[in-house]
């Protein structure tokens, strides 16, 4: 399979711009594995990814892994796979804890970042790190998507260069976590913002 | 008199003397613990919540990040 076989499907003035860019994911878990396999099929050039965890059983229910990759780094993990769907996108991948020191140098040279944590405290950490290190590049971050249903209460809504993506409401609690639709839906709906910054110049 | 406004995640609100973050959230209601929050354009650090205080016609927005991912 050549490169031109594989963007066969897409519009031929999109691909150079996609093919240019380069996207920071924060996260490698339900959000951050979705993302970047949905940026990997859209052709983004490369993406940088970072995260310290390994894989548990409990990440199966909605994290683009499978069994045999159980206690593997998720962003080794996520390598392998990125890798077999698609050749086409360069992969940088980090095995570590995400700070604020670290931060402006793992994504200082992307276009986008894109926030991916599970915990609020980290999704809060990296909103305000990025809005302070890189206040001119765009952050699109997730908030409230666990459960199942309720489609109509998920949104994305823009506020200067930070971008929301979620019901920003559902809160875990006992009998509500995060599911693969929900996740899924989430995930997709920051990577779509992600092809339509990029893409709103054409 | 007119009474001088602020507001809030599109919420038009009194302004108050010495009006700060911390005042901010409590008339809003807001509950969530964590926050980013925005006044005209500027990130507001969760440490100046307290010694913030905000001027009339300021567009604050207030964004809560919930766990889940």
């Amino acid at each position: 399979m050549n490169k031109k076989e594989f963007f066969s499907a897409h519009d031929p003035k999109i691909v150079s711009t996609l093919q240019k860019a380069i996207i920071g994911i924060a996260g490698a878990g339900g959000l951050g594995s979705n993302i970047a396999v949905s940026l990997a099929r859209a052709g983004i050039g490369k993406l940088i990814l970072a995260d310290l965890d390994k894989i548990e059983p409990s990440n199966l229910n909605r994290q683009q892994f499978f069994t045999d990759q159980i206690g593997m780094p998720k962003v080794i993990a996520l390598l392998e796979n990125l890798n077999k769907i698609s050749p086409f996108t360069k992969y940088q991948v980090h095995v570590i804890k995400l700070n604020e020191e670290n931060i402006p140098f793992i994504y200082k040279d992307v276009d986008i970042m894109v926030e991916a944590f599970d915990k609020a405290e980290m999704k809060t950490m990296l909103i305000e790190t990025w809005l302070t290190n890189f206040p001119d590049k765009p952050i699109i971050a997730a908030s409230g998507l666990a459960g199942w249903g309720k489609n109509e209460l998920l949104h994305s809504r823009k506020i200067d260069n930070l971008y929301i993506c979620g019901d920003e409401k559902t809160d875990l609690q006992t009998g509500i976590s995060p599911m693969a639709p929900r996740v899924g839906i989430v995930a997709n709906m920051q990577a779509n913002i992600v092809l339509e910054i990029l893409l709103k110049a054409l | 008199m007119i009474m001088k406004k602020i507001t809030v995640n599109d919420n038009i609100i009194d302004w108050e003397e010495n009006m700060t973050i911390i005042r901010i959230l409590k008339i809003m209601n807001y509950t969530f613990r964590m926050l980013v929050v925005k006044v005209d354009g500027k990130l507001i650090k969760k440490n100046e919540y307290e010694s913030t205080i905000v001027s009339p016609d300021v567009d604050v927005k207030v964004i809560h990040l919930i766990s889940g991912g």
